[in-house]
């Protein structure tokens, strides 16, 4: 059986993942070395680039933030109920069942020209539906549950024994929190960085619906390759999803050395 | 004493401020999607979801991530079962890959099986050759829901097998239990949980799933367009009450898939 099992494994992997892999790759050098560049450095796919890098950085940092400290709160807050932590560790997950299409209609709805709140920030000189503003909140409704799936865990597995201990002994709760609590979820929230980068530079459907992907203002690398594709320039989508299927595989050994070390601890 | 009030009115802001962010960014838009798609009141709901390729859109999305389902509930099984069972060459790259899916950007993931198998490509020609085609058909909307929900069930799977207490295993094949009667009979079993809460979260994720599909379903309305595609055009064609309603009948369907997972998930953790 073995010797079935075994082929049969890397058959799949071979057409799944590591064929379409290789044909990115291939495809991107269709017109040589010169195409690829040429595709590259076109302004609107360094604009796009740019953009994309932008997004990730600001989202994953809010991110990290706001993830570390709620999945703290709903693991070890007393000044919440348990009923009340049972509700709001359910709607934590909430957006992986959201379609990104959908996700970014939600912001739309809310915060787009025709509505009240867009308006009011219009007013002020504020755009926030097709402009950066929107796009970055619809990355952070995304990747909301990265980070606080990751590091949620982790805090239940080690208990509060030792943050007590060190709190008792009159340690103020920066200090316990940098001395005690931050060694142990290190790795976790590093493995939260990681899927959260990886989430950011790769969302697709919430950003389009949201950007109006306008070319040079709020085009994304991802919305840029599905222009150009929707226009048959295959070669020029290749050499984008090139870079980031690259980032792309950079992050996934990131990722194994993070679960790695993530697992030692 | 006024150290400690203050700490404690700046660790209320701070508790505020997270949970206030918390409802603004998840639980505000949701609730406006609901809102919004019953603001005109019911009649314009049902016209929205009664249009017939609104709900077109809707059960050809339910069918293709049941076929993605299936297959990626056979396929995780026997990859999951191959990677934790078996030392071979190259076993620790392939499980490394195994999350390839999640670091890609999925419209990257749709070029690719565009390229590997549309018009032009020895696959497709090859296809189109023996009388039925791929790319902007059925079978590619299929392939694109595969290929992004190909980690699910193998991840779900694992833990148990790994965690799986081999000598139930060695007692049933001592009892004189063949091969096929100890898979059905005590391993399956085991890993059953984790292959419906893998399948289940595949499904979901199927059902959503964009980025890959837009790229290769050729969107045809009532015939490859999926209901996320339609939500998509319904936006841009300045109907957002339209997306509305079609998009609460597609999160309600993946709510209770996703509250489903966690009940099940909750009862094996009391197990």
């Amino acid at each position: 059986m073995k010797k079935l099992w075994i082929p049969l494994t890397y058959v799949v992997f071979l057409v799944l993942l590591i064929a379409p892999l290789i044909k990115i790759f291939t495809g991107a050098w269709a017109n040589g070395w010169g195409g690829f560049i040429e595709a590259v450095a076109r302004p609107q796919s360094l604009h796009a680039l740019w953009m994309t890098f932008l997004i990730t950085i600001i989202v994953t940092v809010i991110n990290t933030l706001f993830g570390v400290m709620l999945a703290l709160y709903l693991v070890r807050a007393d000044w919440l109920g348990r009923r009340m932590k049972q509700l709001l560790n359910s709607v934590v997950d909430l957006p992986f069942a959201v379609s990104p299409v959908i996700g970014g209609l939600m912001i739309v709805l809310l915060l787009g020209p025709n509505t009240v709140l867009g308006a009011f920030f219009e007013d002020a000189g504020f755009k926030v539906v097709y402009a950066m503003p929107g796009m970055i909140i619809a990355t952070l409704f995304v990747t909301f549950p990265l980070m606080v799936r990751e590091v949620m865990p982790v805090l239940q597995e080690i208990g509060a024994q030792q943050e007590e201990a060190a709190s008792t002994l009159g340690a103020y709760s920066w200090y316990t929190f940098w001395h005690v609590t931050w060694p142990s979820i290190r790795w976790g929230v590093i493995y939260g960085i990681v899927l959260t980068v990886a989430r950011c530079m790769g969302e697709f459907g919430a950003v389009l619906v949201v950007s109006g992907n306008i070319i040079n203002k709020t085009q994304t690398a991802t919305t840029l390759v599905y222009q150009d594709v929707e226009n048959f320039n295959v070669i020029a989508a290749n050499s984008l999803a090139l870079i980031l299927a690259a980032v792309s595989v950079g992050l996934l050994l990131l990722m194994e050395w993070a679960k790695k070390r993530k697992e030692v601890h | 004493m006024n150290v400690m009030l203050r700490s404690r009115w700046w660790s209320f802001g701070f508790r505020s401020a997270i949970v206030l962010y918390f409802i603004v960014l998840i639980v505000l838009p949701i609730l406006g999607v609901y809102a919004q798609s019953f603001s005109l009141g019911w009649p314009p709901f049902r016209a929205a979801v009664t249009d017939p390729l609104a709900w077109k859109s809707v059960l050809l999305t339910i069918r293709l991530a049941l076929i993605a389902t299936v297959i990626n509930v056979l396929v995780g099984t026997m990859v999951g079962w191959v990677l934790i069972r078996y030392r071979f060459f190259g076993r620790r790259i392939l499980n490394s890959l195994v999350d390839l899916p999640f670091a890609l950007p999925t419209a990257v993931g749709g070029l690719m099986i565009l390229l590997l198998l549309g018009p032009g490509s020895a696959v497709g020609e090859a296809a189109e050759r023996l009388g039925f085609q791929i790319v902007f058909h059925e079978p590619a909307i299929v392939i694109a829901m595969l290929f992004v929900t190909f980690p699910f069930v193998i991840r779900a799977v694992q833990p148990l097998l790994e965690e799986m207490d081999k000598s139930e295993e060695e007692a049933a094949y001592t009892l004189g239990a063949s091969k096929a009667k100890t898979f059905v009979q005590v391993i399956f079993p085991t890993i059953l949980p984790g292959i419906v809460s893998g399948a289940m979260l595949a499904f979901a994720r199927a059902l959503a799933e964009f980025g890959a599909v837009v790229l290769v379903a050729g969107n045809i309305p009532g015939k490859t367009l999926i209901a996320s595609v339609y939500i998509f055009g319904e936006v841009e064609s300045d109907n957002p009450q339209g997306a509305a309603a079609v998009s609460i009948v597609l999160l309600t369907l993946s709510f209770l898939i996703l509250w489903s997972v966690n009940v099940i998930q909750s009862r094996r953790g009391r197990a």
